[in-house]
């Protein structure tokens, strides 16, 4: 027996309408509203009229693009691109996402058509470089930066999505590609190639040199990068904070903030004087960083610590590369390779 | 038999609620009120669950102040004094990523909160205890963004 809000029951009477419950909340089919509001709303907008992520709620987009290309571009997303793959949502949560993507623009979209398009990949790539790349890169790559926060001004519908992207060309079949080339997007740059005098055959050519992508190799990613950088300081804590004062200046870079770690968190005096942070900054390289990817503020303001322990003083800061995998950001990779040498040399100049 | 019902409950509830608690470094929370609403709410947010913001960092200012446009854009720093001594003493490694700190920027008549899941650094940390506080700090942040409508 049991005591449930004071009324003794068996174990058995409960136990069935308890597992039959479960079985409801288990099976239940999935709640694409609920699971875009929970996993795609933050970056695309509540009314998927884009963010950090693109928008999404194009009429010519959707009624464009088949099921499996929003499935597959969900699932795998864009390595590098800033769009994560959703590994962890099961096929049917998937698809009933798909199924609230529709509500944007209610309307006929194509069926998935696996054909392939044979087309002359040589003179794919010279019409690519005289119609494609000047939107979307020589190689494919796309447009700058994230959405349409900080990176560009906010009446642009879309950013060149990146067309050598293997998530991309993992989602779009030859036929979807195929037809954006022939119509258009309407409410984007992307124009119909047929109304700009490209024949069928040109427009084929193009799709097999997109394809080829699909053979060319991922650039080398920054891995087992340690999380955070550490150097011994042969001076003292209170000259090592002005070493390093003064090598973050000889870097171009402005003291903003010299303070106790703990700051704010204890009554003014109370603080342990063993760790001092030190915040600089260049306000042209923070511009151009937010426009590559405006959730960067985690790295933000350019930060070392100066750390005393029993006599000893070590400089510690975040590694940039480290950081830089969780935004899957291949333009953020650049300048996380570029801060990491900087903060090297802020931290040895001043450690020497 | 008490035990084993916990036991399916908790495996049940663990899948129910995966979409919620899974995520990957970042925390990322669109809230549908302005800019100036959404950071009150934060802060407030924050205060209601126990932790105290030592500092508010005005990127934006900064940024227009040498010439270039931007959105308001702002870093929130916050903590427990308590808990930050703890692991800045047991795990000096972590010392970088202290205090916890929220970025908050407008986009249009919307707000965008970002944070870090802090349970990504538990394979720096070597006491359960720690292990256990970065779970909760990403629980807070989580709470804390959930009440941000």
């Amino acid at each position: 027996m049991l005591s449930v809000l004071g009324i003794k029951v068996s174990v058995r009477s409960w136990l069935v309408p308890v597992l039959m419950l479960i079985s409801v909340a288990v099976n239940a089919a999935p709640n694409g509203q609920l699971l875009y509001e929970t996993n795609c709303a933050s970056c695309h907008g509540g009314n998927g009229k884009g963010g950090v992520g693109v928008p999404i709620s194009l009429p010519s987009f959707l009624h464009s693009v088949p099921d499996t290309y929003l499935e597959k571009t969900i699932r795998y997303g864009r390595p590098g691109r800033v769009m994560p793959p959703f590994k962890y949502l099961s096929d049917a949560q998937i698809k009933a996402i798909v199924g609230h993507l529709r509500n944007f623009a209610p309307g006929k979209y194509p069926e998935s058509l696996h054909a392939l398009v044979k087309g002359d990949i040589k003179r794919g790539k010279k019409l690519f470089g005289q119609h494609c790349a000047s939107c979307h890169g020589v190689n494919g790559e796309g447009g700058k930066g994230t959405g349409v926060t900080f990176s560009r001004p906010r009446e642009l519908p879309i950013i060149a999505p990146s067309i050598s992207n293997p998530g991309f060309l993992l989602a779009a079949t030859d036929h979807m590609i195929k037809s954006t080339l022939m119509n258009g997007r309407q409410g984007t740059p992307m124009q119909s190639f047929l109304k700009m005098g490209l024949t069928e055959k040109d427009i084929d050519d193009l799709v097999s040199y997109v394809r080829s992508f699909e053979n060319v190799k991922a650039k080398k990613k920054f891995t087992e990068e340690s999380a955070i950088m550490v150097f011994d300081s042969p001076n003292d804590l209170k000259t090592t904070v002005e070493n390093l004062k003064n090598a973050a200046g000889a870097e171009n870079f402005r003291i903003i903030r010299v303070q106790d770690l703990e700051e704010g968190l204890v009554k003014k005096g109370a603080e342990s004087g063993r760790e001092v942070v030190i915040y600089f900054c260049n306000f042209q390289t923070l511009n151009e960083v937010l426009g590559v990817d405006p959730r960067v503020g985690l790295f933000l303001p350019c930060r070392v610590t100066v750390v005393e322990r029993e006599g000893k003083v070590q400089v510690m800061a975040i590694n940039p590369r480290y950081l830089s995998a969780m935004y899957n950001n291949d333009e953020l990779d650049k300048f996380c390779d570029q801060m990491f040498e900087i903060y090297t040399n802020i931290i040895e100049e001043a450690t020497l | 038999m008490r035990r084993l019902l916990a036991g399916i409950l908790m495996l049940v509830l663990s899948t129910v609620s995966a979409v919620a608690s899974e995520s990957d470094g970042l925390i990322l929370h669109r809230s549908i009120q302005n800019f100036p609403e959404a950071m009150l709410a934060l802060q407030t947010s924050i205060g209601e669950h126990g932790y105290t913001v030592s500092r508010v960092q005005r990127v934006d200012i900064g940024l227009t102040k040498s010439g270039y446009k931007t959105d308001k854009y702002r870093i929130v720093f916050f903590g427990k004094s308590s808990e930050i001594r703890a692991v800045k003493q047991s795990q000096p490694q972590l010392i970088p990523y202290l205090p916890l700190k929220v970025v908050i920027f407008s986009e249009n008549n919307e707000t965008l909160l970002v944070a870090s899941n802090m349970t990504q650094f538990s394979e720096l940390v070597n006491n359960e205890y720690t292990k256990t506080l970065l779970q909760r700090w990403n629980n807070d942040i989580q709470s804390i963004f959930s009440e941000i409508k």
